[in-house]
């Protein structure tokens, strides 16, 4: 058996403290995304109008958003306004506004494909029964798309979560970051430790991301 | 002499500069069941779908029971109420039960007593066999059930006219049999209904009155044994051949 490094796990409080970086990494992406979904119901909302000209603004926005690599994102967001605009964000604030930037195009194309799936018929049998456009909307409509959304936007979540990997390029001690420090401090004691403390930083995403996508597909499959 | 329920004058229908329905006349009476043929295309689905006010329409009038339906009017939502309508598609609601999808505008939109309702609407999936689904998705349903369930929805709200656009168009031939027992006894009922269909021989045994309707305009308006045995126009004989076979051996 190879020695893998894991007994750097049990050393003093590395393990909380591993557990504290992870906390870091899930309530940057638990922030992002509850800014993250109202703000893309909304752009979802307004990019199912016909006028021309929210049209492309939000097409570009999107477009920029998802194309640029996110770690672009934060080094824009977090090095380039500190001297452009001198605005001195921390760390922490920075992953926020981009990991919202970001959650809120994404979530708004969920919301605008959600949106004009509804069939067609689905509003006119409504309008033969009789119902108004606003009971349309409560009963009919926006039942459908949560339906369809929420599977979604749970995988938005886990998507989220793996890459606030990222954010200990912009110096937040977040799980990998924390990862490093043991790593580090521990370089003559276990040199083997990167295995093992790697490893379980692997398993603790897994934790978190593997039950909410299953819950994501266990919804999919009930509202089918 | 019943009286007239629905009355349409000189109803014009256009999609741009494209004449759909062009100045059409024709009153429906009480407890008629009026079949309205015609190929594809001819614009008898868009005649219901001005009927109830889905569609605009660019002159002409729809009036049921001497009140005139005008898209996108505040008395609309009160004359659907009288109006049911069921689509080629069934168009049932997938996120309700078969109960709800029945209940859902009588309760909301009638605001009656929900219980009632839905006594109601056991009784009338019971008639047409299927009250051990009402607690099913449509999902769960064939073609034909999901059919039934919307006729079902359509006869809960009470309506005065019946509009059936191609129910059985999109069936299964075997569960085709099944939705047109359900509108043959609706038709022993007495109700007044307009059905547009392409089955003929339905068509010849429910209606009290046909419809041929050619390129936007009313061709024939007569009983279902002339219509089928001595068509008057040359174009209703080139219709009805489409539906005969010639033995070829």
């Amino acid at each position: 058996m190879p020695d893998l490094g894991l007994e750097v796990l049990f050393k003093g409080k590395n393990m909380i403290r591993l557990l504290g970086g992870l906390w870091v990494a899930v309530k940057i992406s638990l922030i992002s995304v509850v800014i993250s979904i109202p703000l893309g119901i909304l752009l979802g909302i307004i990019m199912t109008r016909k006028n021309p000209v929210i049209k492309v603004v939000t097409r570009i926005y999107l477009e920029f958003i998802r194309i640029m690599p996110q770690l672009v994102l934060l080094f824009l967001v977090f090095f380039g306004t500190t001297r452009a605009l001198r605005w001195n964000l921390s760390g922490e604030l920075s992953s926020v506004i981009v990991f919202a930037a970001w959650g809120t195009a994404e979530m708004g194309d969920l919301v605008r494909g959600a949106l004009i799936s509804i069939p067609k018929h689905q509003y006119e049998s409504s309008a033969a029964l009789a119902l108004s456009p606003a009971q349309t909307y409560i009963y009919i409509i926006i039942p459908q798309t949560v339906r369809r959304l929420i599977p979604l936007s749970i995988n938005l979540i886990t998507r989220m979560i793996k890459t606030t990997s990222l954010i200990l390029m912009i110096g937040v001690v977040e799980v990998l970051k924390v990862a490093q420090q043991i790593i580090e401090a521990n370089r003559m004691s276990s040199p083997n430790a990167a295995f093992g403390m790697y490893l379980t930083v692997l398993i603790m995403y897994f934790l978190i991301c593997w039950p909410i996508s299953m819950l994501a597909k266990y919804l999919e499959k009930r509202w089918r | 002499m019943a009286e007239s329920l629905l009355t349409i004058e000189h109803l014009t229908k256009k999609f741009d500069e494209n004449v759909v329905l062009d100045d059409l006349s024709f009153t429906v009476k009480q407890g008629e069941v009026i079949v309205v043929v015609g190929s594809s295309g001819c614009g008898k689905s868009t005649l219901l779908r001005c009927i109830n006010a889905l569609e605009p329409i660019q002159s002409g009038k729809v009036k049921l029971s001497d009140e005139e339906i005008i898209y996108g009017s505040k008395t609309l939502a009160k004359q659907r109420q009288q109006i049911g309508m069921v689509f080629q598609s069934y168009d049932l609601f997938p996120h309700l039960n078969v109960l709800d999808n029945i209940s859902l505008a009588p309760v909301k939109v009638q605001k009656r007593n929900k219980s009632e309702v839905r006594e109601e609407a056991m009784e009338l999936l019971k008639r047409v066999g299927l009250e051990d689904k009402a607690m099913s998705y449509p999902r769960q349903l064939s073609g034909g059930q999901k059919q039934r369930v919307a006729i079902v929805r359509a006869l809960c709200m009470h309506p005065v006219l019946l509009l059936f656009d191609e129910v059985t168009a999109a069936l299964d031939p075997e569960m085709v049999r099944e939705v047109l027992d359900v509108m043959l006894g609706l038709a022993q009922q007495g109700r007044t209904m307009i059905i547009v269909t392409h089955e003929m021989q339905f068509a010849r045994a429910i209606a009290d009155r046909i419809l041929f309707i050619d390129k936007g305009k009313i061709v024939e308006d007569t009983d279902p044994d002339t219509f089928f045995e001595h068509p008057s126009t040359e174009r209703a004989k080139q219709f009805l051949n489409i539906f005969n076979f010639e033995r070829s051996k």
